[in-house]
């Protein structure tokens, strides 16, 4: 229950784009096409699902203080803190690459589909902001909590750029003044979706 | 090493350390390139850390710390990164620099590192300071580099300072934490949806628009 709780909160409520701005960059890049955003969405649920879970397991055998202790009584006074980010976005930089490769070799046609956007999410900041986010959460998140956490942050992130895309297809038949043309009245958009989205704001299960 | 350095005093000798070409790199990106409303880089904390002065300021000499030192390092190394590596090195880099911002934060400006929260470690994913990176410092010399980072810096810093006068002036009747309206005795009831994620998106929105008319940018569909 709990879980489920977690999952609908961080899809709906703390909505990685509309409550936090992350990931923006890729957000309104590749929003013009329905197609090319569910790609990218799926692309950010892999990856959110794999690195936050991953870079817990990270943070709470390697960083915390006193997390070397299970190498032995000598390592566990040290405190590796301050290698947080450094270690975080080698392993998401890792996991990309990795994960590039493998659907390469085992399934060419997903490839096709999510081959270019896959080296863009290593620098796309709801990676990132995910496991920073998780190491913040209080009291501290187990491994389940996690894993559920990266997961349905990344549907989030999807939901939101799929809808995104919708709307700006539909854009195209309407009149525009030019200056605002593009960007500007993404962003408009995007804040009142975001304006949408706080209407979750009471929602709890 | 040395041969680097060489390559900088052939490049003083070529042309004068402030020519137009290099000034053009910090006046660019200033208004007509602008890192946020035409590159659309860094959008992310653009938004998020705007909703008072202070920690945009902060927010905003942070990033241009980065940039103007992860440009020039990375345009010193160019030549030996192999190419398909070349993401995961860049990371490295500028996640060096954003430790050292980090760790100076939170030595002596606590509270303003306790607002920032995950937004400093998220100027590594910063796409402001990766794209300088991939679209210029890899391919030219040092001190345009250099100049290159300072000038995207400045003019993100411009857009984020902006951005967050409008919100902290609308949303909370203040600017820096001095209560504007009070000090000129207008009573004012602060617009709380400046202060939400989507008063941000439509202040930008807005600024790209008056951008875009003063200086005749179109973008088509």
């Amino acid at each position: 229950m709990d879980l489920i709780n977690l999952g609908i909160r961080s899809i709906f409520i703390d909505n990685m784009i509309f409550a936090y701005f992350l990931g923006m960059c890729s957000f309104l890049a590749i929003s013009k096409k329905v197609k090319t955003a569910f790609g990218l969405g799926m692309a950010v649920v892999f990856v959110l699902g794999v690195t936050v879970p991953l870079n817990w397991l990270i943070q709470e055998y390697v960083l915390n203080p006193g997390a070397l202790a299970w190498l032995g009584a000598d390592f566990s006074s040290i405190d590796l803190g301050f290698l947080q980010f450094i270690v975080f976005i080698s392993v998401i930089a890792a996991v990309v690459q990795l994960t590039e490769m493998a659907i390469e070799k085992f399934s060419p046609a997903l490839y096709g589909t999510l081959g270019i956007f896959l080296p863009l999410i290593a620098v796309n900041c709801s990676i990132l902001g995910g496991a920073l986010f998780m190491v913040g959460k209080n009291p501290p998140f187990n491994l389940a909590q996690a894993t559920v956490y990266g997961l349905s942050s990344g549907i989030g992130w999807m939901l939101a750029i799929v809808a995104l895309a919708g709307v700006r297809e539909k854009m195209k038949y309407s009149n525009v003044p030019a200056p605002l043309r593009g960007l500007g009245i993404t962003f408009i958009l995007v804040g009142l979706m975001s304006l949408g989205f706080l209407s979750f704001l009471g929602f709890s299960l | 090493m040395s041969e680097v350095a060489e390559l900088v005093k052939e490049e003083k000798k070529a042309e004068p350390l402030f020519s137009k070409k290099n000034r053009k790199l910090i006046s660019n990106p200033l208004d007509s390139d602008n890192p946020i409303t035409v590159q659309v880089l860094g959008i992310c904390s653009a938004l998020a850390v705007t909703t008072q002065m202070v920690p945009a300021l902060f927010m905003a000499g942070s990033l241009l710390f980065v940039t103007v030192f992860s440009n020039l390092f990375i345009s010193l190394m160019r030549n030996t990164i192999p190419s398909r590596i070349r993401i995961i090195v860049q990371l490295a880099v500028v996640s060096l620099w954003v430790i050292m911002v980090d760790q100076l934060l939170k030595a002596y400006a606590y509270d303003v590192w306790k607002q920032l929260s995950v937004f400093v470690g998220l100027i590594i994913t910063n796409c402001i300071v990766m794209g300088r990176l991939e679209a210029f410092a890899m391919g030219n010399k040092p001190w345009p580099s250099l100049l290159d980072g300072l000038g995207n810096g400045l003019g993100y810093g411009l857009i984020l300072l902006l951005v967050a006068f409008f919100r902290e002036l609308l949303g909370g009747g203040a600017l820096f934490g001095f209560k504007v309206f009070e000090a000129i005795g207008i009573k004012y009831q602060g617009n709380g949806l400046m202060l939400l994620p989507a008063g941000a998106c439509i202040i930008v929105g807005i600024i790209i628009w008056v951008q875009r008319s003063l200086n005749g940018y179109r973008e088509a569909h």
